[in-house]
């Protein structure tokens, strides 16, 4: 098999190529890669500078234009409160993102910790997280979350624990899988014949090595985690009116769908689509860009 | 019967079309077996990939032409070509466990083929199967006939790969590497099966290795390949005897074989003399009464049962075995990745088995016994660079840092005859020699005096295997390191050791000198071993 592919010897390259030239290169070699990135600088650039692009305060009550159907002086229409829909859409990007980036990042970082640890050292250790993590795994989020609220208060920090919470099992899973079918690898054991301990083993060598396809599941999770933060709101839990937040726009917008008012829900929905398809479309140049194999 | 004409292929790849094949003729006769022997990336299963039409995506056949018994191979339909899979020419694949289905009992997938060629219906399917079994000479077939891939051994595997390939009665068997991964014995007999049941039933046959001695004893006509071509052809005696071509004369000299010394598999031109070495009578390594039991899932699994041998300052010691035999569990304890369950390991004079593995990358020891790994891709980490895998032992245990780590780095790269420019390269950037030759610049990166070498060349082609093991052979008289050498093949063994020692079933059964255990073996089973690797006729009569 491996006759097939024998690639023509390459020219030794002048200097040792760049993490950045690699990420170029990735960049280059996929449209869609390319626009993923473009789609996610979009959203980055409506968070950061939100509030100053908006047109008007998001929070501003103006009954005289309440309602109003999209035009030139609001583009995407009024609500109820007479409140710019577009400017409220903008703003909420940044609280949507922070909510959604930092569920995800607090449960890679224990995901990744729990799953490596049970994948490396096994035993009972392994036994008992993966029951723990398969009870997780069997709880529906939206209880989950009722119950932290309940217990917590209702505040946006509960919302990011709980839907971090949600989704620990899937990282540890994928990186306990990972780690296990490299533990008894040959360069994992090289690395112990070179005098590492076990600890620098798993986190330096073996542990990267998974990065590429967690990767892919960083980038599906954070369109799951705005679904969730959004799906939240959508029920009254954790973002709490009148933040302006997608969630609960597309929340109080259906009740006025049925009368006509379509664009109080249909606008924060599109812009809900958007990130969840962005992150989505993210994840195959996420993960090519971690993979140094990518790089010919 | 089969004739091949200018047969070109090219493959589809980031940059641009790679031919893979540069017209390539051949023809195969009724009832001959050709043998296409090449390395690696010659080409050599692409040619007969593309005649079965089963190249992978990508891949085209650009020109020439293939016709077998009449009909056009490279323009039938792909429903006739279904039918001449099988039925007319069929084929055996490198790893038998992989060409099986694992969750299908072995007896349903011979089966299928002989359905899918109404060779068999339903009522008659199992009793067939069972006789194509037989065929194979698989013993007490019809209760093997319930067994799952996984429950039998390689060489059971093969042969039931055999079955479902003869099944239908082939004109023409293609064999890729049939036995590659199978223990000497065991590739013995299934070669033995297999010529035999050619010469039964008449048929025709290609069988592609990259093993020299193995073509030259079960083929009737030998096509070298190299880089989509073939540079010579013509009956094994004479291609060995007066190779024409310069490659072949180079594959002919790294074939390890009776008599060859390590500095005659390298091309002529290179040879340089041994350089001497002192093999002193102080003893480096004692291991005495080493046994490990794994507990098993049906009790307790003997993989070493009581196994004792020294290393001397200077000496290199062969621990030879087949797959199972101990010789692996053997060697992970000397190198403390494993703990013995008793027996000692003196290393120096130190009892090693006392310090418990899990902390043994701490232990001053650590840095005096090293390893070179069996596969260099696997136990190379893809995602460090070289540079960084050279760095590892000299950070962790030299506690080199900065300037003076990278100086030895690229002192290291010279000594293992690794260009400096490769230093920064990923290994899936490095050849299969240039992988191996950074395992090895790792492995003697913090000067150790014992090196355990785990059958460092089975994966590398046999002129880089030549070159790996000339290259040991320099760095144990420069370094005055002891070997450990680990390896299933007598004659690879031989080349570089002085002392052998022979493992089956977690036992040494035979120690002793090299040039003794070879010549005048005492244990049967060394005999054995020894007479099931494949003979290639004497080279141009030691010319």
């Amino acid at each position: 098999m491996t006759d097939a592919t024998i690639p023509a010897p390459k020219p030794a390259s002048p200097r040792r190529q760049g993490s950045f030239d690699h990420i170029v290169y990735v960049l280059k070699d996929n449209p869609v890669t390319m626009l993923a990135f473009a789609m996610f600088a979009v959203l980055i650039f409506a968070a950061v500078l939100g509030p100053a692009l908006a047109p008007y305060d998001p929070l501003a009550t103006d009954a005289a234009i309440a309602l109003q159907p999209p035009s030139a002086a609001h583009w995407f229409g009024t609500d109820n409160l007479g409140r710019d829909v577009f400017s409220r859409t903008i703003v909420a990007t940044r609280l949507d993102l922070l909510i959604s980036v930092a569920a995800v990042a607090i449960s890679f970082v224990v995901g990744s910790a729990l799953g490596a640890a049970a994948g490396y050292w096994g035993g009972w250790l392994d036994v008992a997280l993966s029951r723990v993590l398969d009870t997780i795994m069997a709880f529906p989020l939206f209880v989950l979350a009722m119950g932290i609220v309940a217990a917590l208060g209702n505040t946006i920090e509960n919302i990011v624990y709980a839907t971090a919470i949600i989704n620990v099992p899937f990282y540890a899973r994928l990186v306990r899988a990972e780690v296990n079918i490299r533990r008894e690898a040959g360069f994992a054991l090289a690395a112990r014949l070179a005098g590492n301990s076990d600890i620098r083993v798993l986190a330096l060598h073996i542990f990267p090595n998974a990065l590429p396809p967690m990767m892919v599941q960083v980038s599906l999770n954070l369109g799951w985690a705005i679904l969730n933060a959004a799906g939240l709101s959508f029920i009254g839990l954790g973002v709490r009116p009148p933040t302006a937040e997608w969630g609960i726009m597309v929340a109080e917008g259906a009740n006025f769908i049925v009368s006509g008012e379509w664009w109080l829900a249909i606008f924060p929905g599109l812009c809900l689509m958007f990130a969840v398809f962005t992150f989505n479309l993210l994840g195959d140049g996420l993960r090519d860009m971690v993979d140094p194999r990518r790089r010919t | 019967m089969l004739s091949i004409k200018d047969l070109a292929v090219a493959f589809r790849t980031r940059r641009g079309e790679v031919d893979a094949v540069r017209g390539v003729s051949f023809d195969v006769a009724e009832g001959e077996v050709l043998g296409i022997v090449g390395e690696s990336g010659s080409g050599k299963s692409v040619t007969s990939y593309a005649l079965m039409r089963i190249l992978d995506a990508g891949g085209r056949i650009k020109a020439g032409e293939a016709t077998y018994g009449g009909v056009d191979l490279r323009r039938a339909s792909e429903r006739d070509m279904q039918g001449i899979r099988g039925r007319e020419i069929s084929m055996i694949f490198q790893n038998p466990r992989a060409a099986l289905n694992p969750i299908r009992k072995v007896g349903r997938q011979i089966e299928d083929v002989l359905r899918r060629h109404a060779r068999a219906d339903r009522q008659n399917g199992r009793a067939e199967a069972i006789r194509a079994m037989e065929a194979v000479r698989i013993n007490d077939a019809a209760a093997r006939y319930d067994a799952y891939p996984f429950e039998l051994s390689g060489g059971m595997c093969q042969r039931i790969v055999c079955a479902i390939a003869l099944a239908c009665d082939p004109r023409l068997l293609v064999m890729d590497e049939p036995t590659t991964g199978l223990d000497i014995t065991t590739q013995k007999a299934v070669m033995e099966l297999v010529t035999d049941l050619i010469r039964a039933r008449a048929m025709s046959a290609i069988l592609i290795t990259h093993d020299l001695g193995l073509a030259a004893q079960y083929c009737d006509r030998l096509v070298v390949m190299k880089d989509g071509e073939i540079v010579e052809a013509g009956d094994p005696g004479a291609l060995f005897s007066r190779p024409a071509h310069a490659y072949t004369r180079k594959l002919v000299d790294a074939t390890p074989r009776a008599g060859a010394s390590i500095r005659s598999l390298l091309p002529a031109e290179v040879r340089t003399p041994e350089p001497p070495r002192r093999i002193t009578d102080e003893a480096l390594l004692e291991v005495r009464d080493l046994v490990k039991t794994f507990a098993g899932k049906s009790g307790p699994v003997h993989a070493v049962r009581g196994v004792s041998f020294d290393v001397k300052k200077g000496q290199s010691v062969g621990l030879v075995g087949e797959s199972g035999c101990g010789k692996s569990t053997t060697s992970s304890m000397v190198v403390r990745l494993l703990d013995p369950t008793s027996g000692e390991i003196r290393f120096e004079g130190t009892d090693l088995a006392q310090r418990p593995a899990a902390g043994f990358a701490r232990d001053p020891m650590r840095s005096r016994i090293q390893m070179v790994f069996q596969d260099a891709t696997d136990s190379l980490n893809p995602r460090h660079t070289s540079r960084q895998t050279i760095a590892e032992p000299l950070r962790a245990m030299a506690g080199l840092r900065g300037r003076a780590q990278g100086q030895r780095i690229e002192e290291l790269a010279d000594l293992v005859g690794l260009p400096r420019t490769l230093l920064d390269r990923f290994p899936h950037q490095l050849s299969g020699g240039q992988k191996a030759r950074v395992g090895i610049a790792r492995a003697i990166a913090v000067n150790p005096s014992f090196l355990i070498l785990d059958e460092p060349t089975a994966a590398l082609d046999v002129s880089i295997q030549a070159i790996v093991l000339n290259l040991l052979a320099d760095l144990r008289a420069r370094l005055n390191m002891s070997y450990l050498f680990v390896s299933h093949d007598l004659h690879v063994v031989r080349l570089l050791c002085d002392h052998v020692v022979v493992m089956k079933g977690g036992e040494i059964v035979e120690q002793g000198s090299a040039e003794q255990v070879m010549t005048a073996p005492a244990d049967p089973y060394t005999a054995e071993l020894l007479s099931a690797a494949p003979k290639p006729p004497a080279p141009r009569a030691a010319a």
